[in-house]
């Protein structure tokens, strides 16, 4: 089955359109990513597939449904995000604790202590981090919340909009680590926006590269590896990352 | 030799835990010259927090102290909370590792930079709009006409880092902290935006303390690194020989990154048995 599936996807902000007609669909278990220009409009996909960009045309849908442009609850157990900004996506007042359990108490699912501890030792954070508040944290600590957050109600999509951007390299190898074994054990599927190319060829089977609100080319993983890129702004931003432009007339 | 931009002795950051009060950051000691020093670490090592330290920007109930804490000749520890209102923006700027949460929500990104300007500067309205412009260009924004009058939640990730660095630099400050500035854009927004503050270091004699998490990116633009690890420095290096690293941490740092031809399948993490944050 397809769990995310785009056609003809327009997007706009009041008078301004910033996505234009674009098509993929990400099979279930894939893990799939979005690359490119800053600006380019990769969080606005995936905050329409989430019902947070409500001006769309087109059609989305998740696991086999039709998105409406109106909130549906029950989504949020089989699809969930993670924000490229984790200061702005956790609530100020709400101790890590609270933010953990909630989704939990909302959707009437027991064994909630344990859950949050399991949780948060499995994005590596200590125990004692548990009552802490948002600007208690650092960057990283709170970009972990917001991914423990995500995972709590075991959602079988995950829309994740950097989700390691923010943090060190050696934590960023523990969550990617964690977000690969889930997706192994649990059949996850993975939308990913990343600006970090190696993430991709560690994490991701397909990318969609974006530019300028379209997407210009749809590359297996493998393109990393040979630089097999068709469009110039791949080929660029390929080349810019440190890939080798060469690598295509040696194999 | 000339004296030196900024001096750190002894520096310590504390915040009150259940377990009594804890050090953040341990008695952290350097000089920093009009040159470009890394600071590389773990989440939570207190990277950020000796940025702020330096700025005076601990809010209560941390506490801040050091035996020496002097830029260009001021002792930052004894100037009124006025008086450091004076010298941030305008002589010394961070660039915050939050920075949609750093601008002000309810002012047009124009208007802000605008106002950054006007504190440094007295300069006829048309100009300080032709500046503005300019900055924004200059950090590759496109579409700067645009882009000045949107507030802040209508930006992008990396089109709010690099607001917040045009805002930073637009003033000209003597002393650049810049925290995570770049870790939402990608590698040749990046190099651009970099190279922009690079020239700054060279031609104005900014000095540049650069906090990131991007290993190859600090060992690229810094001149010198130190790698802190749950609130001391525990290796101090020049850039060029980061890759020659010793203490176990970086080296175990250097082998979580990712490669471009990723044959892995987990990528090795550090032993966190002993991290101590707080
Ligand atoms: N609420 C909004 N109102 C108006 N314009 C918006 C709004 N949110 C985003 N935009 C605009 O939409 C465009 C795409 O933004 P988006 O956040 O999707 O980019 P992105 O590809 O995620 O970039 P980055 O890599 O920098 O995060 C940008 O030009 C931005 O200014
Ligand atoms: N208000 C607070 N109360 C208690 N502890 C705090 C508070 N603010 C920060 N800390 C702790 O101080 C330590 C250092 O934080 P700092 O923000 O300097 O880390 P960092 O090195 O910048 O990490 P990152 O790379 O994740 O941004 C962290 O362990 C954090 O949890
Ligand atoms: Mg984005
Ligand atoms: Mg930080």
């Amino acid at each position: 089955m397809t769990a995310i599936s785009l056609k003809n996807l327009d997007i706009s902000y009041g008078p301004t359109k910033v996505v234009q007609g674009v098509n993929f669909d990400v099979a279930e278990g894939e893990s799939f990513a979005l690359v490119g220009e800053s600006g380019s409009g990769k969080s606005t996909v995936l905050k329409a597939i989430a019902g947070l960009a409500p001006e769309w045309t087109g059609e989305i849908s998740v696991l086999g449904e039709a998105r409406s442009h109106t909130v549906d609850r029950g989504f949020a157990t089989r699809c969930q995000m993670v924000f490229q900004d984790p200061y702005g996506s956790l609530h100020p007042r709400k101790s890590v604790d609270t933010v953990l359990s909630e989704p939990l108490m909302i959707h009437g699912l027991g064994n909630r202590n344990q859950r949050v501890i399991d949780m948060l030792a499995a994005v590596g954070l200590d125990q004692r981090f548990r009552f802490r508040f948002p600007h208690q944290l650092s960057g990283g600590q709170r970009q972990r919340v917001a991914i423990a957050r995500a995972l709590m109600l075991e959602p079988k999509v995950m829309l994740l909009d950097e989700p390691t951007s923010a943090l060190d390299v050696s934590v960023q190898a523990e969550i990617l680590n964690l977000l690969k074994r889930l997706r192994r054990e649990q059949g996850l599927t993975y939308l990913m926006v990343t600006h970090n190319l190696p993430v991709v060829s560690f994490m991701c089977d397909r990318m969609a590269v974006m530019n300028k609100g379209r997407i210009v080319e749809i590359a297996p993983a493998s393109a990393l590896y040979d630089g097999n890129f068709s469009d110039p702004y791949s080929q660029s931003l390929y080349a810019a990352s440190g890939g080798n432009p060469d690598r295509k007339d040696i194999a | 030799m000339s004296a030196p931009l900024l001096e750190v002795e002894n520096l310590r950051v504390s915040f009150p835990t259940p377990a009594g009060r804890v050090d953040v950051v341990k008695g952290l000691s350097f000089t920093l010259g009009r040159e470009r020093l890394g600071i590389v670490g773990e989440s939570g090592s207190g990277k950020s927090m000796t940025g702020r330290a330096i700025l005076r920007l601990i809010r209560s109930p941390g506490r801040q102290s050091a035996d020496r804490l002097v830029f260009d000749g001021i002792d930052l520890q004894a100037q009124s909370e006025r008086g450091m209102r004076k010298l941030r923006g305008a002589r010394i700027s961070m660039i915050m590792q939050d920075p949609k949460f750093s601008l002000n929500p309810v002012m047009t990104v124009g208007d802000q930079i605008a106002e950054a300007l006007k504190t440094h500067e007295s300069l006829a309205r048309k100009d300080v709009g032709a500046r503005v412009l300019e900055m924004l260009h200059s950090v590759r924004i496109n579409d700067p006409e645009r882009v000045i009058g949107l507030y802040p939640h209508e930006v992008s990730g990396g089109m709010g880092q690099r607001i917040m660095i045009a805002m930073m630099l637009i003033p000209q400050p003597d002393l650049l902290i810049a925290d995570e500035p770049t870790s939402a854009l990608d590698v040749s927004v990046q190099a651009q935006v970099l190279d922009l503050i690079d020239e700054l270091v060279r031609e104005k004699g900014m000095g540049l303390i650069l906090i990131s998490h991007d290993l190859n990116l600090v060992a690229r633009y810094c001149d010198r690194i130190l790698v802190m690890h749950a609130g001391q420095v525990v290796e101090s290096c020049a850039a060029a020989d980061l890759y020659q690293a010793t203490h176990p941490y970086t080296r175990g740092l250097l082998a979580a990154v990712p490669k471009m031809e990723e044959t892995r399948d987990e990528l090795p993490v550090l032993d966190r048995s002993e991290w101590s944050g707080t």
